[in-house]
This record gives C-alpha cells, structure tokens and sequence, in this order.
C-alpha cells in the first residue's frame, strides 16, 4: 500500500525565507515532490497551533512548518514561537496516538532552494513511510463498514 | 483572576466518549486571560477532539459557542435556544461556569475541561502564579503587600520557619520564601520593628469554615 501510496503535505512557508527558497529552487530547475501544498504567511510566527490542528483535521498525512534559520527572523522571533507551537501540537498527537513525526518544523534562508527542496523530498519519503494518516484510514473504513447492509 | 489548567485530552475524551455530538463552551473571562478558555483553546479542544474521534473511525460533531462570562445567568441564557440540541456540553471556564450552567439547563449533561487552580496572575508571559487565597479577611497591609496566607507553604502568620534557606521554602528549590521576602522587605524599609509584634492565628471563619460563602450587596440587590 505504501508504495502507491501518495501523502498530502501541508508545509506552512515564511516569506522570507522558506518561500523565497521554494521560489529559487524552481528558479533552479529543482525538482521536489508535487505532494507538498504550500501555504505562504507573513511569518511562521502567525502559525497559530489551531492551523496545525486544522490542517490534520483537513485530511493532511503530514505537516510542516519552515522558517528562517534561528535567530534572523525578519520579526525577531516569530521562528521561535512556532517552534513551540509545533512541540506542542506533537505532544498533542502523541497524546491521541498518531505518530508526532508528521509534524516537524524545520530552519532555512532565502537563499538555500537546494534545502527546500530536500525538506520537502524528506518529509514526502516519510510520510510515506508512515502511511495514510489515520484520520483518512479510519474514515476509509467508517464508510466501507456504512456501505455494508 | 481565576488560573486554570486544562485537563489532559484523555480525561476530556473519555467524558464524552459515548457522544456523537457536543457542544465546547468557551469563556471569555478569567479563562480567557489564562489562555485556557477562551476562543482559541475552545478551537484547539475541538479540533483536538474531533480528531481523535476521527481517528478511532467514531467522528465526533464538535460546535463551539463562547460566552462574555459563564458565572453570570444572563450570559448563560445566551446559549438556551442550542444548549439541548447536544449529548453533553463541556464548559472550558472555572468550574463555577460548569455549575451555573447545569442549575440553568437541569436536563443537559455539563462536563468541566478544566481544572480551577488559584487566584493569581502573570508574573511573565506564560507564566502564572499564585498571589491569593481567598481568605476572606485580607491582612497583607502588615506584611507590606506580600501575603503569608497564599504564598507562604504553610500559611505562617510569624515566620520564617526553620527550614527558609537562602530565599527558597523547604518544600522546593524553585519556591520563593515569602517569610524571607517580607523580612527582607521590611529591613529595607526600616521597619523590622513591625515584626515584633506577635500575630495571632488567624480567625479562619472567613476562610472556607463557615460553609460556601455569599457576598450580598444590598445597593445592587433589585425586587427585595
Ligand atoms: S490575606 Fe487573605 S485575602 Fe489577603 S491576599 Fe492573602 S489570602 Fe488573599
Ligand atoms: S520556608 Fe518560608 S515559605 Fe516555606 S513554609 Fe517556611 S516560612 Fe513558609
């Protein structure tokens, strides 16, 4: 199953950095899986914990957030909240028993296209490895059992 | 203002584990100001909740409602045309919200998402601490606003007791001695001599001894 099996990504890319490094790997030619929806904000620091959730709720296998490298965010710290948000929504899907690895955050600059693109090669190969979340698997088979007389 | 903590999601799951469909009711209150209670954690409760239940092939219908204030009916009344359309509410405010909201919708299940802790505030950004009992007669003037009831361990009223050292209470590393702080406070000021007087131990009835207590205030008080 997990060979076909094709994971959407929700990575939640700052302006700043990560977005314009995703900018410059296609500037670049490089080539990064098409399973990553990214959504651009201001600052990772307006990623609130609530959009994480969401975005599992939504039917994501595997979320990430990428922010400027420690220390250079364009808002002073906004990397660093997030960086806390996404420890927390971790421990909360931990807490529910689903894996705390498809959810990580991750650190670059504007000019590393290169490493976004194996950001997004590294959390596709490991959702891959994880599987369906179990939100879909579950409902799969709500809706298999509902289709039974 | 009242300090919360939210129960582990478990505890909350397991509430509400025959449930298909609730209602999280937040607070905008105290709760809200403790960053436990109110629109945000109401969404992350709800969100958390739902999926865990979508994980376990059971989908839970989580609504939110947020109310200005749950320890007050005409705020709770607000929710009447809806509060019985659910299997179980779940209030996120002090567990006076939980209470009012039971006494107001006899024939609806409330269950409280969090535990009620104490009287406090934020003595930095995320970080609460505990300034007050609730005692009921309030004597900090004699200890220069640094209260002995709720913030020393044991409630001393003619401390420090023998196990203050350097600042910190015997029960914990981390825990400031407040008998240490009100002497230090009063050296500073001058005014050791406050300390030679003897305080007797406290009247008590004030406190929680006289059974739940009631504050009447005759100029509010309409019809009677
Ligand atoms: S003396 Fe009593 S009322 Fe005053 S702060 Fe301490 S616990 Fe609260
Ligand atoms: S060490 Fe200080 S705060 Fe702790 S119990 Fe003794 S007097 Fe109270």
């Amino acid at each position: 199953m997990s060979e076909t099996f094709e994971p959407t990504l929700i990575a939640f890319c700052c302006k700043y950095c990560a977005y314009a490094a995703a900018d410059l790997a296609g500037s670049m030619r490089l080539n990064y899986p098409s399973n990553v929806k990214i959504t651009q904000v201001p600052c990772t620091g307006r990623v609130d914990i609530i959009h994480l959730l969401k975005a599992f709720e939504d039917g994501a296998d595997g979320v990430y957030v990428a922010g400027c490298m420690e220390g250079d965010c364009h808002f002073v710290s906004g990397n660093l909240k997030a960086k806390k948000r996404v420890a927390y929504v971790k421990k909360t899907l931990e807490e529910i028993g689903i894996e705390p690895d498809r959810i990580d955050m991750f650190n670059l600059s504007s000019a590393m296209g290169p490493r976004f693109a194996e950001i997004a090669i590294e959390m596709t190969d490991r959702i891959r490895k994880l599987g369906p979340t179990p939100l879909t698997a579950s409902s799969e088979t709500c809706s298999a059992k509902e289709g039974t007389p | 203002m009242i300090v919360a903590d939210r129960k582990s999601i478990h505890e909350i799951l397991d509430m509400v584990k025959d449930c298909s469909n609730i209602l999280v009711v937040g607070c905008k209150g105290c709760v809200t100001v403790c960053n436990v209670g109110g629109l945000k954690e109401v969404q992350i409760l709800a969100a958390t909740l739902k999926i865990a239940r979508k994980k376990e092939g059971r989908p839970l219908q989580v609504d939110e409602a947020l109310l200005e204030r749950q320890c007050d009916p005409e705020y709770i009344a607000m929710i009447q045309d809806r509060v019985n359309d659910y299997e179980a509410v779940i209030s996120m405010a002090c567990g006076v919200g939980p209470q009012f909201l039971s006494e107001a919708y006899p024939n609806q299940r409330f269950y409280p998402a969090v535990n009620t802790t104490f009287f406090g505030g934020a003595v930095a950004h995320g970080i609460w601490e505990e300034r007050c009992a609730g005692c009921g007669t309030c004597i900090i003037h004699h200890f220069d606003g640094l209260c002995p009831i709720a913030r020393c361990s044991k409630s001393l009223m003619n401390g420090p007791c023998g196990g203050s050292d350097h600042g910190k209470c015997e029960i914990a590393k981390t825990v400031d001695c407040i008998w240490d702080k009100i002497v230090r406070k009063k050296m500073e000021q001058g005014r050791l001599n406050d300390l030679l007087q003897v305080f007797p131990a406290k009247n008590w009835q004030t406190a929680r001894d006289g059974g739940p207590r009631r504050s009447r205030r005759e100029e509010l008080i309409q019809n009677g």
